[in-house]
C-alpha cells in the first residue's frame, strides 16, 4: 500500500495536543492504527516518556515536517528526523500560510524531488489539484495525500467532487486524506468514496474521551473500506420500490 | 565565545559540536543536529569545529500531527 508496506489497518494517528501521555497510549492502542506521525521538536518536558511512548507502541513512525515554510527547513527537518527515527518515510508539509496552513505547491515540490532523489519514501500533504499531483509523482512521490478541510478544522471533505476527481484520476496511486476530518462519518464517506486510509489528529485528541473516539475512526473506516469493497448502490434521482408490486393483492372494492 | 543553541545565547568553550551536545546534558543518540540550517549528521559532529555566532539545533522527536 505504501512503499511496499502493506498495513491492515487504514487509520493513520497523530500523536499531538492529548490531555495527557497515558491517554495518547490508550489512543493509539484503541485505534489499532499501525503508523502514527510524530514531530521534531526543541526538547521540552517530557521527552524521555514520549520516546517510550513511541516504542512501546510497535507502530511505525512517520515523522512530519509540520511548520516548515519553505523547501529547504523541511528538506532539512526530514533529513534530521530520518536520523533520529531511523526511517526514511517523511510525511512532507510545506505550509503556505500560517493561517490557512495550505500547502505551497511550488516549494512542495521542489522538497519532493530533493527528497526523494535522496532516497526518502514521501508522503506529501497536498490539495485536491490534479496537475499538483502529477507532478509529485514525476517527483518521485509513491502516495499522495489530499487535504479534506484545513488543518484542525474538523469541517470534513469539503471538496467531494474534486476529491472524487483525483481518486479517478490516480487510480493506481495510494491516497491518504490528511486533516480535516472531524467525525467518524467523514472518515467513512472517505473511505467509501475509495481513498486508501485516513491520517488525522485533532478529532481524536480533542474529544471529549479521545481513546472512545479511536476506536470509534477505526471502526468508522473499517466500515467505509468494506463498504467501498461491496460496492455502493448507484444513486437515482427518483424513488424505486424495493418491495415487488408483482404479486400484490387488489382490496380495494 | 556565544553561540545560538536552540534560540539562546550560550556561552561555551568546548571546541566541536559533539563536545556541546554532551557539555549541555543533551544525549547524542536522541537528538537530530543542525548548524546554521544544515543537517548535521551524528558521526559528523566530532568535525564540527564551532566558532562564534553558529546557529546551532538540537532536535527531539516530540508530539506531532
Amino acid at each position: 500500500m505504501f512503499y511496499g508496506t502493506e498495513l491492515k489497518n487504514r487509520l493513520l494517528l497523530g500523536t499531538a495536543q492529548y490531555p495527557s501521555p497515558d491517554i495518547l497510549r490508550a489512543a493509539i492502542a484503541a485505534s489499532g492504527t499501525e503508523v502514527i506521525t510524530v514531530s521534531l521538536r526543541r526538547e521540552g518536558a517530557g521527552g524521555a516518556g514520549f520516546r517510550d511512548i513511541l516504542k512501546d507502541s510497535g507502530c511505525r513512525i512517520l515523522p512530519n515536517t509540520a511548520g516548515c515554510h519553505s523547501a529547504r527547513e523541511a528538506v532539512t527537518t526530514a533529513q534530521m528526523a530520518s536520523e533520529v527515527f531511523g526511517t526514511n518515510w517523511i510525511k512532507l508539509e510545506v505550509i503556505g500560510h500560517a493561517d490557512t496552513l495550505q500547502p505551497d505547491p511550488f516549494a512542495l515540490v521542489e522538497a519532493a524531488r530533493i527528497l526523494c532523489a535522496d532516497g526518502f519514501e514521501v508522503f506529501p500533504y497536498t490539495t485536491e489539484d490534479l496537475i499538483l499531483g502529477e507532478k509529485l509523482i514525476e517527483a518521485g512521490c509513491r502516495v499522495l495525500m489530499p487535504w479534506g478541510a484545513p488543518i484542525g478544522s474538523g469541517q470534513g471533505l469539503r471538496n467531494i467532487e474534486g476529491l472524487k476527481s483525483m481518486r479517478a484520476h490516480f487510480p493506481d496511486v495510494p491516497l491518504v486524506i490528511d486533516a480535516g476530518i472531524g467525525a467518524p462519518s467523514q472518515a467513512a464517506q472517505a473511505m467509501e468514496m475509495g481513498f486508501d486510509a485516513i491520517l488525522l489528529n485533532t478529532a481524536v485528541a480533542k474529544a471529549l474521551d479521545p481513546v472512545a473516539m479511536a476506536e470509534a475512526f477505526s471502526r468508522a473506516v473499517d466500515a467505509g473500506r468494506q463498504a467501498y469493497d461491496a460496492g455502493l448502490m448507484p444513486r437515482r434521482d427518483m424513488a424505486e420500490a424495493s418491495t415487488p408490486v408483482f404479486g400484490m393483492a387488489e382490496l380495494l372494492a | 565565545m556565544r553561540i545560538e543553541l536552540n534560540g539562546q545565547s550560550v556561552e561555551t568553550s568546548v571546541p566541536t559540536l559533539a563536545a556541546l551536545i554532551t557539555e549541555q546534558n543533551y544525549e547524542a543518540r536522541s537528538v537530530a543536529s543542525a548548524v546554521d540550517g544544515q543537517f548535521v549528521p551524528r558521526d559528523a559532529r566530532e568535525g564540527v569545529n564551532l566558532t562564534a555566532g553558529m546557529k546551532i539545533e538540537l532536535l527531539s522527536p516530540m508530539q506531532g500531527g
